[in-house]
């Protein structure tokens, strides 16, 4: 593979002194402490001088004029990031989950699948998984149902398009625990003097039936008004991929249909809607992957309420608050595993579609 | 009246509703926000302002929340800078210097966008407290960088993608290198998709609460950790708290309203085939 070797003096130096600098603070670093402005940045500044001592290493490497070999070299560090961060982190997690750790100190002692047999008895946990069904299923049908009107409202040539588009779209540039904060309000379940928020309009509307109960409501009700302000903040993304589906999707298209005798009804359902597939694909996927590890939203609206419990936040409890680590880990991996089923197969399709390209 | 003028009205109305609905929130924020304390009653929470507009919310909101938008800024100015850089690195190396399997190395990086972050999250904090980088910011930043791998070098590699070949291959016979390409071709040739990650860095940053609330002291806690806690107490009186709630919105909003159409595109990258 490596066919040449050309020496280069300056460059030669160059790397030596890279690698010597690198190697030198990395020595100092690691017997001192270095602290800026009250933090610690030791371990900052020995990942950069590592970061000195492998460009030095990179220069050598460029010296073989293999330019293949250099660009994977220079893509190791973020994939050694991603190794340890992504994948050896996920390891030990799976190996915390064998174990009975629980409490402050490691306990690595090796119990097999207890604590997955566990969670499935559990009724914590299956409240989870099903809150968490209902609030995927809600939020998918919401964001997709909302958000394919929206963009086919939108894609009539109206004035004003991209105010209305601008209004739609906002909400996803806020935090689901803003977002969290404002909805608790406008879904206040208080009653009688009380009321407040959505309510009090429904009452001063006198349209009193419409009065709910919202997240407070008993379940499985509550965990569906929770699906509101998630819509909220995503119907306008789903909107914008639809739109960009069919905004991709040629005039020639639908006026040969209308030249056909097809009604505009019919060029949408027999023509339009089954080219936008591809887009709801993409749209269940990403919408899916968020929904199942919803976490911030309902924290914010329901503070931690056990019937608006999710895995996410169960899996917060048991390990921050109850010190309960190996099963905070198992219901970590638990979730890695649905996002899992639901992601790979799309990923390993993309590989492969890309690879025949 | 003619068929087709009646359902152009009809989609404007049914629009306008709609419109109408997603601005509530902010509407409510707004009102409750410039309200003098005087005013602030559960039972009048959608009556406009009476004699003026006053900013005592605010203030007092600020004054709760102005450490940890400092903080929260600390961390998503230099997150955001150099997360870009290296998914620029990242996205030029495997688009235009396909070896075999950078693919599969592409598709490796990649998974790591869509994990729930709760099943590393025990092996993170240990190892943070390890080397020492817990409870503060410049840990933070080192996190945020690293899991912001694959979706900044997803976009940087689909820029880059279509960008022809023919640029590069004129460089090479003027006999630029593999970083002298990068550096007078295509780095120049970068700034669209800087922006577009810098704002979806920013964005993403700014909004995250999981690693914050875990990997913070309560010194260090970001604008997002410090909204919770505050709705979550009963000292707060909820004006202020909606007043705070916009304050910590406010910058995410404003990058939204200016620079929108970059955010549209971070958006559309984020869906993978764009």
């Amino acid at each position: 593979m490596l066919r040449r070797f050309k020496l280069n003096p300056s460059r030669l130096i160059l790397a030596i002194l890279l690698i010597l600098l690198g190697a030198i603070a990395m020595y100092f670093l690691s017997r001192a402490q270095l602290v800026v402005a009250g933090s610690n940045f030791t371990s900052i500044a020995i990942l950069i001088s590592g970061l000195v001592l492998y460009s030095g290493m990179l220069v050598i490497v460029n010296m073989f004029e293999d330019e293949t070999v250099l660009s994977i070299a220079m893509l190791l560090p973020s994939i050694v990031a991603v190794a340890i961060f992504v994948y050896g982190f996920i390891a030990w997690s799976v190996r915390v989950s064998l174990s009975q750790w629980k409490g402050l100190l490691p306990d690595y002692t090796w119990v097999g699948l207890s604590q997955y047999t566990y969670l499935f008895h559990d009724a914590r946990f299956l409240i989870d998984v099903r809150n968490t069904a209902i609030f995927t299923v809600g939020f998918i049908a919401g964001c997709l149902i909302l958000g394919l009107g929206l963009a086919i409202l939108l894609d009539q040539r109206l004035k004003g398009e991209a105010i209305f588009r601008g209004v739609f779209l906002f909400p996803m540039s806020i935090s689901f625990i803003a977002s969290g904060v404002v909805w608790g309000w406008l879904m206040n379940p208080a009653t009688g003097d009380r009321t407040t928020g959505i309510n009090l309009i429904f009452k001063s509307l006198h349209l009193d039936f419409l009065i709910s109960q919202w997240h407070a409501s008993p379940q499985p009700w509550g965990m569906v008004f929770t699906v509101i302000p998630a819509v909220w903040q995503l119907s306008g993304f789903t909107m914008a991929l639809y739109l960009g589906g069919l905004r991709s999707i040629s005039d020639d298209l639908r006026e040969a249909a209308r030249v056909d005798g097809a009604t505009e009804f019919q060029i949408y359902r027999y023509i339009i809607l089954p080219m936008l597939q591809p887009v709801t694909l993409s749209a269940v996927i990403i919408l899916g992957h968020m929904s199942l590890k919803i976490f911030d939203l309902i924290v914010a609206l329901g503070h931690k309420d056990l019937r608006l419990d999710v895995p996410g936040i169960y899996m917060w409890t048991t390990t921050f608050d109850g010190t309960n680590y190996a099963q905070g880990a198992a219901i970590g991996i638990l979730m890695l595993v649905s996002v899992a089923i639901l992601v790979v197969p799309y990923l390993v399709q993309n590989m492969r579609t890309e690879t025949e390209l | 009246m003619s068929r087709q003028t009646a359902l152009r009205i009809l989609f404007y109305f049914i629009l306008i509703v709609l419109a109408l609905g997603y601005l509530l929130p902010v509407y409510l924020l707004l009102l409750t926000s410039f309200k003098p304390i005087s005013q602030v009653d559960l039972k009048t929470m959608w009556a406009l302002p009476i004699g003026g507009l006053h900013i005592d919310n605010f203030i007092a909101g600020y004054k709760q929340l102005a450490p940890n938008i400092n903080n929260s800024l600390m961390m998503v100015i230099p997150e955001a800078l150099l997360s870009a850089l290296l998914g620029s690195f990242n996205g030029y190396l495997l688009s235009k210097w396909k070896f075999r399997g950078s693919n599969m190395v592409f598709t490796f990086i990649l998974f790591g966008m869509f994990i729930p972050y709760q099943s590393i999250l025990i092996p993170l904090v240990k190892f943070m407290q390890y080397i020492k980088l817990y409870g503060d910011i410049p840990g933070l930043v080192l996190v945020h960088i690293i899991y912001g791998i694959p979706i900044t070098t997803l976009i940087f590699r689909n820029y880059y993608a279509g960008i022809g070949t023919e640029i590069l291959e004129a460089g090479r016979i003027d006999g630029a290198s593999l970083m002298g390409l990068y550096r007078f071709i295509m780095f120049p040739l970068s700034a669209p998709s800087f922006a577009v990650v810098i704002i979806w860095q920013f964005t993403q940053a700014w909004n995250e609460f999981l690693f914050a609330v875990i990997l913070t002291n309560q010194s260090n806690w970001p604008v997002t950790v410090a909204l919770n806690n505050l709705a979550g107490s009963q000292l707060v009186q909820w004006n202020v708290l909606m007043a705070a709630t916009l304050l910590a919105a406010l910058p995410t909003l404003l990058v939204y309203i200016f620079l929108g159409r970059y955010f549209l595109r971070g958006l559309m990258a984020g869906a993978l085939k764009g």
